[in-house]
């Protein structure tokens, strides 16, 4: 009131901050749909490859929320996702039971490996099976580190420890380390305290920070990773953008859009296989 | 107009968390007085004086105005340590006029000429806070008078100040005096009573042991406390 | 020092990207502070002037939400903005709005416990003077608020610098969406999953040197007011 220069600044910083927050919100209402889906697509690169290419044909932007599977279903689930990606079978089967999703269709597949120290504490020995090397990590104790936290990696985990013919829940002591985290998080775990831990390919190819890890297991078919996409039933969420969600589905499994997949590669190695059924 | 005075205190008491500072005080105040309220620290000079313009309200007794309960607006109290806003002085003592529902364009030109009185037109712009001690006080006289109090309340208003400062701010008590407004202020300076008081008001340990003409309490005081004070604070 | 001339190579590049995701930490974390302080100003004020009933549990609440979890904060905001929940209409969820009002919420106690405190100080010193001069409690807190404002200034630097450093909230609601919701922290913590440590740390580094700016900003605007305006 006395002092004009000062009430001046004051003003002058409120216009711009509200300005920016009406830019902002002015950007977020352009044509976009909302994708919930896993840490493995997004920290692996291949959301910021393919997204583009659907983008720029379509005019329809994606906002990726990267979870683990288990978290994006749930976000899904209330209603805030158009289209769920990810990769855990049995629990979209579950999703789509529950009417929460239309209908579940392949996209692509990659593989688990079994990671660990170079060392090889536990004495694996490299290999394609997956079941005797986890017997042999339970049987030395050796550390190991767990997503625990639903995704679609940690289901594959304890899928496997059971066929393992283990009861991972009476058979965890102070060796087996539950996260709680995504999939890069666990890989610096296990880089810091040379842990063996089941990772999806492609975070793994795209992961910088590897220390003493090295691929010990792969190539096993129970290691096998099918990713699926799903449109949000618009009956049980009336919001969902029914429309341009369909869009990226049909262009995800179109001859296009599964050779922008198989075209995304990490130095020369191809990280997701297109598998879309025709 | 006419109507706010007497001031009248009738057995006020004072007495906050059950410990009475003040105990037992019944004056009247008239208009065109000059009062200097003395006695040692502690006798209650400042709650007296708070009560009066009051900030405070007594514990026991009434304090009235004119017969009334309504406390009149047309007062002020300048404290020892003058508190300034963060602002200029002309704004310090537009505050005042803003509080008291002065419109804005006549709030300027009274504060302009409140400054004026009491020498700080050159100050007008100046933030208050950079003012010296002595120039505050006089900001915080200005901002008491741009108000045209009927009566004008101070609390020790000099005694952060050098001579020249206290000079100059009792020149302006005077002026104010002079202009129609009664003046109830406290001092632990005896010469400044002398100079200022037509009355003095002697309190002692919370209680008025004298009230009694300026010139008469100098030399003859009525009470045997004064009398004490009197010995104990002049050579 | 890698970690340095990386940071100070990714600046000077100007990669359009990067400083889309820093202009956008500062757009969220200013918007945010301001509407925080909006509500949080005179609230703090009100709490240090006022005498009202209640008064003391509000300053409990107020003080013991300063301390208020992050992801507390964005898991509120996220379930209040979901489409399952009671604004779900608005359709704001994992979007900058979004980002605003978790971190408004997360910075508002904090805003209004540090002016109820810049302000209960200024109040000791202007009450009696106040109380003569007949202002009312509102107009006492419109002047305390006023003569205050150098002080205030830093305070809300000091809630620009939390919202600005904070990922919690921001992840929760904002969802770290490429290009629409991903600011400096979020971004930290995905190139940290990445294992790309060092672009992390160059980021980190841009980070603290703004946050740092911020503070030296905060210092040199108390030091000129004091000799400014004492």
């Amino acid at each position: 009131m006395t002092d004009p220069s000062g009430t001046k600044l004051l003003r002058r910083i409120l216009l711009a901050a509200l300005s920016c927050a009406l830019i902002s919100v002015a950007q977020a209402a352009d044509s976009f749909i909302t994708v919930a889906s896993t840490t493995s697509t997004e920290q692996s690169g291949l959301f910021g490859f393919l997204l583009p290419a659907f983008e720029k044909q379509s005019g329809i932007a994606v906002h990726v929320v990267a979870l683990g599977t288990g978290q994006a279903l749930d976000v899904a689930r209330r209603g805030d996702a158009d289209v769920v990606f990810v990769h855990d079978p049995a629990a979209e089967q579950k999703f789509l039971a529950e009417g929460q999703g239309v209908v579940r269709q392949e996209v692509m597949y990659n593989d688990f490996v079994l990671i660990g120290p170079k060392d090889d504490p536990a004495q694996i020995g490299g290999g394609k099976d997956i079941l005797p090397a986890l017997r042999k990590i339970e049987a030395a104790h050796a550390p190991f580190v767990s997503r625990g936290d639903r995704s679609g990696t940690n289901a594959a985990e304890l899928r496997l420890w059971k066929a393992a013919g283990i009861d991972i829940d009476k058979a965890k002591g102070s060796w087996y380390r539950d996260t709680g985290s995504g999939m890069g998080p666990s890989l610096n775990t296990a880089a810091a305290m040379n842990a063996y831990l089941i990772s999806d390919r492609g975070t793994w190819l795209n992961f910088k920070n590897r220390q003493n890890l090295v691929i010990l297991v792969q190539g096993d078919n129970r290691l096998f990773n099918q990713y699926g996409v799903m449109l949000v039933n618009p009956a049980k969420h009336p919001n969902v953008k029914q429309e341009a969600g369909q869009k990226f589905i049909d262009w995800l499994v179109s001859p296009v859009g599964q050779k922008v997949i198989s075209d995304y590669k990490i130095g020369g190695e191809q990280l997701f296989f297109p598998n879309a059924k025709r | 107009m006419e109507t706010m005075f007497p001031l009248s205190l009738a057995g006020v008491g004072f007495a906050p968390g059950g410990t009475p500072v003040l105990q037992g005080v019944t004056l009247d105040i008239g208009q065109h007085s000059r009062i200097v309220i003395l006695g040692a620290n502690g006798a209650g000079k400042s709650v007296l004086i708070r009560l009066m313009h009051g900030l405070i309200k007594p514990s026991a007794g009434s304090i009235r105005w004119a017969g009334s309960d309504a406390r009149p607006s047309a007062q002020a109290l300048v404290f020892q340590r003058p508190v300034m806003l963060r602002r200029s002085a002309l704004a310090n003592v537009a505050y005042g006029l803003k509080l008291d529902g002065t419109p804005r364009p006549e709030r300027q030109r009274r504060a302009e000429t409140a400054l004026a009185r009491v020498g700080l037109a050159h100050l007008a712009h100046r933030p208050a806070r950079v003012l010296s001690g002595g120039e505050q006080q006089r900001v915080a006289l200005a901002r008491a008078w741009a108000l045209e109090p009927r009566i004008l309340f101070l609390d020790e208003p000099t005694a952060s100040l050098d001579p020249n400062a206290a000079a100059a701010v009792e020149r302006i008590i005077r002026d104010i005096h002079g202009a129609g407004t009664s003046i109830v202020m406290s001092t632990h300076n005896l010469g400044q009573a002398r100079r200022l008081a037509d009355e003095i008001i002697f309190l002692h340990r919370g209680r008025v042991a004298e009230r009694t003409p300026a010139a008469l309490f100098f030399q003859q005081p009525q009470s045997a406390e004064a009398d004490d004070f009197l010995k104990g604070e002049l050579p | 020092m890698e970690a340095l001339s990386a940071a100070l190579g990714l600046v000077a590049t100007g990669d359009p990207k990067l400083l889309g995701i820093v202009a956008l930490s500062l757009s969220v974390s200013l918007s945010a502070v301001i509407i925080a302080a909006i509500a949080g100003l005179p609230v703090g004020a009100l709490i240090a002037v006022g005498r009202f009933p209640g008064r003391q549990t509000l300053t409990v609440i107020v003080n013991g939400f300063m301390g208020l979890p992050a992801v507390v904060v964005g898991l509120l905001v996220y379930l209040l903005l979901s489409r399952a929940g009671p604004l779900g209409a608005l359709g704001i969820l994992f979007t900058p709005t979004a980002m605003v009002i978790a971190q408004a919420v997360l910075v508002m106690p904090l805003l209004a416990a540090l002016t109820r405190q810049v302000v209960e100080d200024a109040w000791r010193q202007y009450e009696e003077q106040l109380h003569s001069l007949g202002a009312t409690t509102i107009q006492a807190t419109a002047t305390l608020l006023w003569d205050t404002r150098h002080s205030l200034f830093t305070v809300l630097l000091a809630g620009f610098g939390r919202t600005i450093a904070e990922v919690g909230a921001v992840m929760i609601v904002g969802g770290n969406i490429d290009g629409v919701t991903r600011v400096m922290t979020t971004t930290i913590a995905l190139e940290t999953s990445k294992g790309d440590l060092p672009l992390a740390l160059s980021l980190g580094l841009i980070l603290v040197t703004l946050v740092l700016a911020i503070n030296a900003l905060a210092y040199v605007t108390r030091e000129w007011a004091q000799r400014r305006f004492g």
